[in-house]
This record gives structure tokens, C-alpha cells and sequence, in this order.
């Protein structure tokens, strides 16, 4: 296969198809075996992008405007990567949870599929439209994942959630409009020099529009509000392919268009109020994520306080000397691959436990440590790299975002880091005491399968190994 | 002022108008009719400011068509996720979570 | 990779292996975990003793792994760094055998053993750490790898000690993180040197370099329980007797210690950190804290409180040496990182005897247990008399070391810090020993867990280990001049940070 871009989209397309016409419930090794095609399409483009630079693709050789162009570079491929290198022991995962625990089953595979369809699809466009189609299908199957789990709870957190995510494309789609309506096109490729060339206010407008809605979907405070019931209700599998991956698609299209398109719009001030709001959501996230007591709400929300530390590059990458934005901008992306590795053991490894002891409150852990000592170090390991303590992925990219804003002196996000870090910590911990005090009178552990166990450990080991093998994935960020 | 100055203004005043209804109103059908507000207000800038010296601009007839197809779906998903809610809670309300937007106050 | 290349790693891996190996062995699998526990310790020594005699022929065994463009992790076996490998190695393989004996019946053995050879790892990482960054990495895996340690018997009391060193050692290693950052901003790579690295900077940085040091000291500071920042390692002493002698004789409160000496001379250097005025204020800080240790362990009746405040004091030598300008307070100070530990860790496993086999945990339950235990209180009685730095001990022989440093920078004040220390150093273990050996037997003790049979007193995996370390507390000082002594070595060091050679 020369070109592996489209069959990264049409792929889980087809596994998704022939596991909704299987019937409920059915479907989970098609899963596994499309995702581990996948993995490989996604290792070969990776390897070309490497080699041969970024890359982009006619589909059925219409070409633009009418037809769609795929469009790969360095951090596209990097995302691709990462989204199958997840979703595959994730899937493996979901195989034996359902397995146990089959509430929520009967669409999940068919809705992974679509909404790993939609992401593939989204990381490879390269027209503002299409990103909204692909934004608006993203949504639309994670909403369904959401309120798979029945329930009110999960449906009234699918509900809210997908209000938000309606107005969030809603408006990047009126921004869309604005754009085509003053350039005529919505190729990024067409659109970059003619943004250069002269920007009209609608294009600020369509450009603040646009952020603002996807903006909505990353769930940055205080934006965050839908997102601990959304993730924290779910299935476990659900919330773990959620906060590692699909939080990410919509940050991933602000970094995007922040660096290439509208790169000439960005200011200063736009900046440092992404920065002040990533700040806000760390200290949020975190705080409330100490104060929880349900253990995958206060996962969900050290997402919030997550993805709090990745907009805390847009300070440090925006009107700052070259070496120092270059840093903050591996950082970034280092710090969303680390946290899509660790949320997704973490949530797999709280997952696991609930359906060992039957419940979900912090307080009452106590035995974790010796029934399920595997699992409990998954959480630690993935808690590590939430922290950013070394070795692991989550370090390298504090490290470097550090570096960053030392050498731009922007002093006071080094202390926001510092102490988010801390912060992080300190929920982590909070799990850990619980889970090392004995076995309270009354609980009972029933056995899990060894794979539940196994496949978040592979997780949680890659975002630690990432901390020794970052140079590969920097350089295929790097490849233009 | 251009015709497609009009349908544009218009646009931008229903999108608006429907942003606030999706925020602003509690009951979820309201929530509902005020995204299909929305959507039809983006709608009409497209098409609006897709005209070039009058002609018609295929493809921003070609946007505006997918769009009402997303549209159609999103609102269908949404009616269903309503009545669902409907059956377990007895509310066309969304549950309260303590803090958050659309559907600030829990029950009144 | 060439061997020499290899030989740093390996020196990790032999204990890293057997860790991670042993967290997924069985609790029943006990002679397979032993076996791989003194084979990974063994095999480091043998290492030790190859490297070793390589350092003194002037072999180089540096390994570099590029972790970003830029910046490396770098494993380097200088002298200093053998000092420290093969003290922690030596004490590693005597606590393992101490451990095996203490922990026989309880539960855990996997995990308690596995992360036990993950600790020694990372300290063998931080000894070996060739630059700052490298420095950094293993130090926070060594405050990682502890706290399962710190934890391990799951009461509420272990737990709370787990979270209070949680707390002191993260936030010491976010300060630490802070000036690593920066002084890596400034200069692009911070890879030690004799000498130090930073002299070259021009005065308008002496400002920036001065709150740098400040940064860096705070944070080494909370592992080598410097005060203020003392506070978690008295609290730390409710983990079993094994973590006790890994957190204050091979580990960590001598990984801060070691961390202060490699910033002091070989990041700074001692004659750039004397010309920005930076040793006084440090000098002043260890004898607080010698003072203040020693004031406080007067008044703690709980064993091994004592023993951590002591430590406190203690450790604060291996500072005031550092701070004291000149070749004989080097020598002292880092001889002292030698002799603090292997005299602290006979008094430790000695304390875990007592509470072991008699069920004694404080100091006025200790009567006559000098008949009870002959064995055991020799050795204890050794290690107290270092401490207090009585002659034919190690102790004496760092403390002379330090007096003549004291007088050679000019700072006699420290000399008269280290008399008032020896002083109540005599006033806090005095007591225990005329307890020991003069006081009766009390009628029944605390709880006997192991009966006297024969002349056995206790476990012999109990005996050994702490009659080893006082026999060496003994042979550090009478053979101190021969070429293999810690103080032959310490010289070595002396030597080359002042660039004598």
C-alpha cells in the first residue's frame, strides 16, 4: 500500500460497519484485528512522513475544491500514531471488561469504530470544512459512547455533552462560513498565503469564532464543566478512549491553525489568555480532583487540570525567541502523548478495580495494593507522568515546556508548572495511601482477567518508556 | 447593502438568537429548536456570502447540504437522548452537576 | 558499546533485573528471590571491585544515552562517585541479608524486595549521574522507589509517614527542578567537573548563580534532612528496620549529602562558591543542624527517634565538611558520607534486633539487655562510640579530619560545634549503653519473639549484618592509612576537586 492515509479512514469504517450489521454487542475482535491493521498503516505513514516530509493526497483523484485532499505532516502523523498505538490495548481491554460487565456494550463497537474513523479523518484533512464534518462526527459517536452506559446519570452527561458539542462546531462553522465567505476557499494550503496577504476583521471574527468553539470541545476551563459527568459516567473503556484521545482531536486543530493558517492573526494578548485559562484549569482541575470522592471523577477531572498544561504553550510559542518556542512546542505535543498514554491506564486501571471491588469511592480502597498489585502500580506509573516525575514521558515534557518559558523568561509559567505538577501529586497520592491501608471488613475482590490487568500496564509502561525514547517521536514532529 | 449582506446579517442574527436559546433556555426542547435555530442562521451566512457577482456558488450549496444532513442527525440523537432522559428522570430538564452552563440551575 | 561504555549500565542493571524480576515471583518462591537478591548484589560488588582498580589506573567508564537533542543522560564512574557505589553496594548486599532474616514471616516479601533493588538502583544512578540532569532523573526515582518502602506494613501511622516524606521529598525536588532548569538555561549542559563548571560566567550572573545555589541546596536539602527541612526523617522511623538503615545509611538522606558535595565542588567548584561568599551561610546551616539534631535527640525515649534525629546531626557533618574551605574539611566531610553510614546502619540493624527479638522500642525498656543480647549490644556499643568519635572508631577519624579543616578555613567557631556535638552525642548514647550493660534484666521483656537457644541470642541473618558493619566501623579507622580505606579514597577526591594533581 503506497498510500496509507485513506485506508487509515476507510479501515475502521468497514470494521465498524460489519460490527454494527453482526448485531449488539458483537464485533470486538474485528476490533482488534482492524486496529492492529491500523497500527501498522499508521507505523508506514509515520515512516514515510519521517523519511520523505509531510505529504497530502487527492482522494479518487478529484482534487479540490470539490473533491477532499488528505494532508499528513510531522505532528499529524505523530497524532495518528498515537491514537492507534491507544485505542489497540484499549480495545483489547473493553474485549474483557464487557466481557465481566456488559452494561453499555450493544453499540460500543461500531461507535469506536466510527469515532477512530472520524479521527483519523480529522488529524488528515487539510480543509476547514472537512475538519467540521469530521469535528461534528467525532462528537456525535462520543456522545453515543457516553450514553451507551444508560442510566440518568450517563445520559443526561451524554445530553449536556452533546449541546456543548453542537455549539462548539456550530461556531467553528460560522467561522468557516466567514472564511470562505472572504477568501472562496477552504483549503488550509490555499488559505495560509492569503491570510498572510491581507486579513479583513470578519477573518479575526471567523479565526476568534473558531477557537472558541473548538475551544468548547477541548474542554479547556471554564469551558470544562460538561466533561468530568461525560468521562467519569461512561464505561470505563469509553472514559479512557475519551480523555486520552478525543479531547485531544479538538486541541490538536487549535494547535494546528495557531501555527500555520492563522498564524499571522495570533497576538500577544490571545496568548497569554490561553495561558491564564490553562493555568486556571490546572489549579481548578486539580483542587476539585483532590476534593472527589468517586475515583473516575476525580480522573476526570485531573483531565480537566491536564489539558490546563497544554495550553500553557500558546504563551511560550507566541512572539518568543525560536529555541525557546521550538522547546515549548515539543513540550506541548510530548505532554498531550504522555497524557493520552497515562489517562488511558489510568482510566483502564480505575476500571479495573471497580469491577474487582464493586465500587467507586476513594475512601474505601483499602486492599488494592495486595489483590490487585499490578493494577495499582499501572495508576501509579501513569500518576507519575501526570506529575511529570522522571522517567517518564509526562518529565521529559515538563522538561521541556521549562526549558521553554526559562528561555523566553517567562518565569511565572515555570512556577505554574511546578506546582501543577505538584498538585498532581497530590490527587495521585491520595488514591495510592487509600489503596496500601488492609482490606476493610465487607470487601470482597473478585477475581479479573489477567488482560484487563495487562493491557493497561502496556499503557501506563509506554508513557514511562516515552521518557527514554522521546527523541523518535520529537523527530517525527519535526519532519515538514 | 447587497443581498448578500442581508441574508448574511440575518444569518449571523439567527445564529445568535439560537446560541441564546441553546444556552439560556432550560427545557430541552427549547434547547433543541434553539441549535436548529443556530444551525439555519450558519446556513445563510454560507450561502450568503458564497454568492460572487450574483452567481451561485456550487460549492458553498455543497456545505450547506452536508450540513443540514449533520444537522438532521445531530437533532435526531438529541431528541432521542431527550426522551430517554425523559423516561428515567420525568424531566425534559438536564440533571444538575453542581456547576456548568446550559441548564444552569438543576430544577427551579 | 565498548565494555567501559557498558560497565556503568550494568552496574544498574544488576540490581534493576533482579527488581523487576522479583516483583513477579510468587510470595512462596523465597529461595529464588534470595538467590537473585545477594547474586544482583554480589555481581555489583565484583563490578565495584573491576571498576575500582580501573578508576585508579585512570580508566574512564562513561555511558551517554541522548534523551533529547542536547541533553544526555550521562553515567560516569569518577572517584567520588565509586565512593558512593560501593558504599550503598556493600550495605545493600548486608541489609538484603538483614532483610531476609526481619521480614521472614511477613507478608508483601515481593514488593517489599522488589522495590528495594529499584531504591538501590536509582541510588546507584544518582551516584554514577555524570551531569545535573542525570542527577535529577534518579533522584526522584529514589524518593518514588522509597515511598512503597516507607508504607509497606499499611497502618495509618506508616501511611501518614508516607505521605509526610511524599510531601517534604516532591516539593524538595520541584525547587531542585527549578534551579536545574535555570542553570541550564544559562549555560546549555550542566555535566560535572572538578572544579566546577560555572566559574566562567561573568559577574552580572553572580546574582542569578547565587539564588541558583540557594535553589539547588533547599532542594538537596529535604533528602539530607538539613533543618528546617529535617522534618519527614523522624516521622519516617515507623517503617520496618531494613528501610530505616536504606533511608539513613545507603540511600537517601545520603543521596541529598551526595548531591550537596557534587554542587558544591564539581558544579560550582569550592573556590568559585568561596568567592560568592556561599560557604559561610552553608557551614552555618550544618551546625544548626548538628546542634539542633543532637539537642533533639536528648529527649526522645523512642529507640529509633533517637537514631533519626542523630542521624540529622550527623549528616550535617558531611556538610559542615563540605563548607569548610580547604582540603582537610573536603577530606573529612566526604569520608564522613563512608563513615556516618556504615556506623549509623550497626545501630540501626541493632535497634531492629531489640524490637525484633525482645520487643523493645525504647530507650528505658533497654535494661540489662546487654546479657540478654551480648552480641548485639557490642556492636551497637561500637557504633555509638563512633558517633560520639571516640578513637580506634571511624568517627574519630572523620571528626579530626573536620577540626583541622575548621581551623585551616579559618572558621574555629566550627570546631568548637563539632566538641559541643561529640559532647552530646556522649549525653544521648551513654545513657543507653550504662543501660545496656548495668542496669538488670527487668523481669520479662516486652514481647520475645525469638527465645535465646544456646548461645544463639537472635536470628543469625539478625547477627551478622550489624557485626560486619561495627567490625568495619573499627577497621576504617585502625587500617585508615592503608590504600584501600575510605580515607585513601576520600584523598583521592580531595585531591582532585581542588585540582591539586
Amino acid at each position: 500500500m503506497r498510500d496509507p492515509a485513506p485506508w487509515l479512514i476507510l479501515f475502521p469504517l468497514i470494521w465498524a460497519s460489519l460490527a454494527f450489521l453482526r448485531g449488539q454487542g458483537r464485533g470486538g475482535r474485528l476490533a482488534v484485528a482492524g486496529l492492529t491493521i491500523q497500527l501498522v498503516l499508521a507505523a508506514l505513514l509515520a515512516e514515510q512522513i519521517a523519511s520523505d516530509g509531510a505529504r497530502s493526497y487527492t482522494v479518487g483523484g478529484w482534487g479540490a475544491p470539490l473533491g477532499i485532499d488528505l494532508y499528513a505532516d510531522g505532528l499529524a502523523g505523530v497524532l495518528l500514531l498515537l491514537t492507534q498505538i491507544v485505542a489497540l490495548p484499549l480495545v483489547v481491554y473493553a474485549r474483557a471488561y464487557f466481557a465481566i460487565h456488559p452494561d453499555g456494550i450493544s453499540y460500543f463497537w461500531p461507535l469506536t469504530g466510527y469515532l477512530l474513523a472520524a479521527m483519523n479523518a480529522l488529524f488528515l484533512s487539510a480543509d476547514i470544512f472537512n475538519i467540521y464534518v469530521t469535528l461534528e462526527l467525532l462528537g456525535l459517536t462520543a456522545v453515543g459512547l457516553v450514553a451507551a452506559g444508560g442510566g440518568a446519570g450517563p445520559v443526561g452527561a451524554a445530553l449536556r455533552y452533546l449541546l456543548v458539542t453542537l455549539l462548539g462546531s456550530g461556531a467553528f462553522l460560522l467561522g468557516v462560513a466567514l472564511v470562505y465567505g472572504t477568501y472562496g476557499s477552504m483549503s488550509l494550503q490555499v488559505l495560509t498565503p492569503l491570510i498572510n496577504a491581507d486579513a479583513p476583521a470578519a477573518v479575526f471574527i471567523a479565526a476568534g469564532l473558531m477557537l472558541v468553539g473548538l475551544l468548547l470541545k477541548t474542554a479547556l476551563f471554564p469551558f470544562h464543566f460538561w466533561l468530568p459527568p461525560a468521562h467519569g459516567g461512561a464505561p470505563a473503556p469509553v472514559s479512557a478512549l475519551l480523555s486520552a484521545l478525543v479531547v485531544k482531536a479538538s486541541f490538536y486543530l487549535i494547535l494546528r491553525l495557531w501555527l500555520h493558517a492563522f498564524a499571522p492573526l495570533v497576538t500577544t494578548v490571545a496568548a497569554q489568555l490561553l495561558g491564564f485559562l490553562g493555568m486556571a484549569a490546572i489549579l481548578w482541575g486539580s483542587v476539585m480532583a483532590i476534593r472527589q470522592t468517586r475515583l473516575k471523577m476525580l480522573i476526570a477531572y485531573s483531565t480537566v487540570a491536564q489539558v490546563g498544561y497544554l495550553f500553557l504553550l500558546f504563551p511560550l510559542i507566541t512572539d518568543t525567541n525560536p529555541a525557546a518556542a521550538a522547546s515549548a512546542l515539543q513540550g506541548g505535543v510530548m505532554q498531550l502523548v504522555a497524557h493520552a498514554l497515562a489517562k488511558a491506564a489510568m482510566f483502564a486501571a480505575a476500571g479495573t478495580i471497580i469491577l474487582s471491588i464493586g465500587r467507586d469511592d476513594i475512601t474505601r480502597l483499602g486492599g488494592v495494593s495486595t489483590r490487585l498489585p499490578l493494577t495499582l502500580f499501572t495508576f501509579a506509573l501513569a500518576g507519575l507522568t501526570l506529575a511529570g516525575l522522571p522517567p517518564s514521558g509526562g518529565f521529559i515534557a515538563k522538561w521541556l515546556l521549562i526549558t521553554g518559558a526559562s528561555g523566553s523568561d517567562q518565569w511565572g509559567w515555570v512556577v505554574v508548572m511546578i506546582s501543577g505538577g505538584l498538585l498532581s501529586a497530590a490527587y495521585v497520592c491520595r488514591v495510592l495511601r487509600q489503596a496500601f491501608l488492609s482490606i476493610e471488613a465487607g470487601t470482597k475482590f473478585s477475581p479479573v482477567s489477567r488482560v484487563l490487568e495487562w493491557s493497561a500496564f502496556l499503557l501506563a509502561s509506554m508513557s514511562l518508556l516515552l521518557g527514554l525514547r522521546s527523541t523518535e517521536v520529537l523527530g517525527l514532529l519535526e519532519s515538514e | 447593502m447587497t443581498s448578500a449582506l442581508i441574508y448574511a446579517l440575518t444569518g449571523a442574527a439567527l445564529f445568535l438568537i439560537g446560541v441564546a436559546g441553546l444556552i439560556l433556555q432550560p427545557h430541552l426542547l427549547r434547547k433543541i429548536i434553539g441549535f436548529n435555530i443556530m444551525a439555519s442562521g450558519i446556513f445563510l451566512v454560507l450561502v450568503g456570502l458564497g454568492q460572487r457577482e450574483g452567481s451561485v456558488d456550487p460549492v458553498s450549496q455543497a456545505m450547506v447540504l452536508t450540513g443540514i444532513v449533520v444537522s438532521v442527525a445531530a437533532t435526531a440523537l438529541a431528541l432521542a437522548l431527550a426522551r430517554r432522559l425523559l423516561d428515567l428522570t420525568g424531566k425534559m430538564r438536564l440533571p444538575g452537576s453542581g456547576e456548568g452552563m446550559p441548564g444552569k440551575k438543576p430544577d427551579a | 558499546m565498548t565494555l567501559n561504555e557498558s560497565l556503568p549500565l550494568l552496574m544498574l542493571a544488576s540490581s534493576l533485573v533482579p527488581g523487576v524480576v522479583i516483583f513477579f515471583l510468587a510470595e512462596t518462591r523465597f529461595a529464588l528471590r534470595t538467590t537473585l537478591n545477594v547474586a544482583g548484589a554480589i555481581l555489583k560488588l565484583l563490578l565495584i571491585g573491576y571498576m575500582l582498580w580501573g578508576v585508579v589506573e585512570g580508566q574512564s567508564y562513561v555511558f551517554r544515552h541522548t534523551v533529547l537533542p542536547g541533553l544526555e543522560l550521562v553515567l560516569e564512574a569518577d572517584a567520588l562517585a565509586m565512593l558512593f557505589v560501593t558504599l550503598s553496594a556493600a550495605l545493600w548486599l548486608l541489609t538484603t541479608l538483614y532483610a531476609v532474616g526481619y521480614l521472614e514471616r511477613s507478608p508483601h516479601r515481593s514488593r517489599f524486595f522488589g522495590f528495594f533493588s529499584l531504591c538501590v538502583t536509582a541510588t546507584i544512578g544518582v551516584a554514577l549521574a555524570g551531569n545535573l540532569f542525570t542527577f535529577f532523573f534518579f533522584y526522584e526515582l529514589l524518593t518514588l522507589s522509597t515511598y512503597p518502602l516507607i508504607v509497606h506494613r499499611g497502618t495509618e501511622a506508616a501511611i501518614r509517614a508516607g505521605n509526610i516524606y511524599l510531601a517534604y521529598a516532591l516539593t524538595g525536588g520541584a525547587v531542585l527542578l527549578t534551579g536545574v532548569v535555570w542553570l541550564y538555561g544559562l549555560l546549555g549542559e550542566v555535566e560535572f567537573a572538578y572544579g566546577g563548571v560555572v566559574a566562567a560566567m561573568g559577574p552580572e550572573y553572580h546574582g542569578q548563580l547565587r539564588i541558583i545555589f540557594l535553589l539547588l541546596i533547599a532542594g538537596l536539602g529535604v533528602k539530607a534532612a538539613l533543618v528546617p527541612l529535617h522534618g519527614w526523617l523522624p516521622q519516617a522511623m515507623v517503617a520496618p528496620a531494613p528501610v530505616s538503615a536504606l533511608l539513613h545509611a545507603v540511600a537517601v538522606v545520603k543521596a541529598g549529602a551526595f548531591g550537596i558535595v557534587r554542587v558544591v565542588y564539581e558544579v560550582y567548584g569550592v573556590e568559585f562558591a568561596q568567592s560568592l561568599d556561599l560557604l559561610t551561610p552553608l557551614a552555618v546551616v550544618a551546625a544548626v543542624t548538628i546542634i539542633w539534631g543532637s539537642l533533639r535527640a536528648l529527649w526522645q525515649d523512642d529507640l529509633k527517634r533517637r537514631l533519626a534525629y542523630s542521624t540529622v546531626s550527623q549528616v550535617a557533618y558531611i556538610i559542615l565538611g563540605v563548607a569548610l574551605f580547604g582540603p582537610l574539611g573536603t577530606i573529612g566531610g566526604v569520608v564522613h558520607l563512608v563513615h556516618q553510614g556504615i556506623m549509623k546502619i550497626t545501630l540501626f540493624f541493632c535497634a531492629g534486633n531489640y524490637a525484633e527479638t525482645l520487643g523493645i522500642h525504647k530507650v528505658t525498656e533497654i535494661n540489662g539487655a546487654g546479657r540478654r543480647m551480648p552480641w548485639t549490644s557490642v556492636a551497637f556499643s561500637v557504633g555509638a562510640f563512633g558517633m560520639i568519635g571516640l578513637p580506634l572508631t571511624a568517627g574519630y577519624v572523620s571528626k579530626s579530619y573536620l577540626t583541622q579543616g575548621a581551623e585551616m578555613a579559618g572558621m574555629a567557631w566550627a570546631g568548637w560545634v563539632l566538641t559541643a556535638s561529640g559532647l552530646l552525642n556522649a549525653l544521648y548514647f551513654l545513657p543507653i549503653l550504662y543501660r545496656l550493660w548495668f542496669k538488670s534484666q527487668p523481669q520479662a521483656w516486652p514481647n520475645e519473639h525469638i527465645l535465646a537457644r544456646g548461645r544463639k541470642e537472635t536470628a543469625l541473618l539478625l547477627l551478622i549484618p550489624p557485626l560486619v558493619t561495627a567490625a568495619a566501623t573499627i577497621a576504617a579507622a585502625v587500617f585508615a592509612d592503608t590504600n584501600w580505606s575510605p580515607l585513601f579514597w576520600a584523598k583521592i577526591v580531595a585531591t582532585k576537586e581542588y585540582l591539586l594533581e
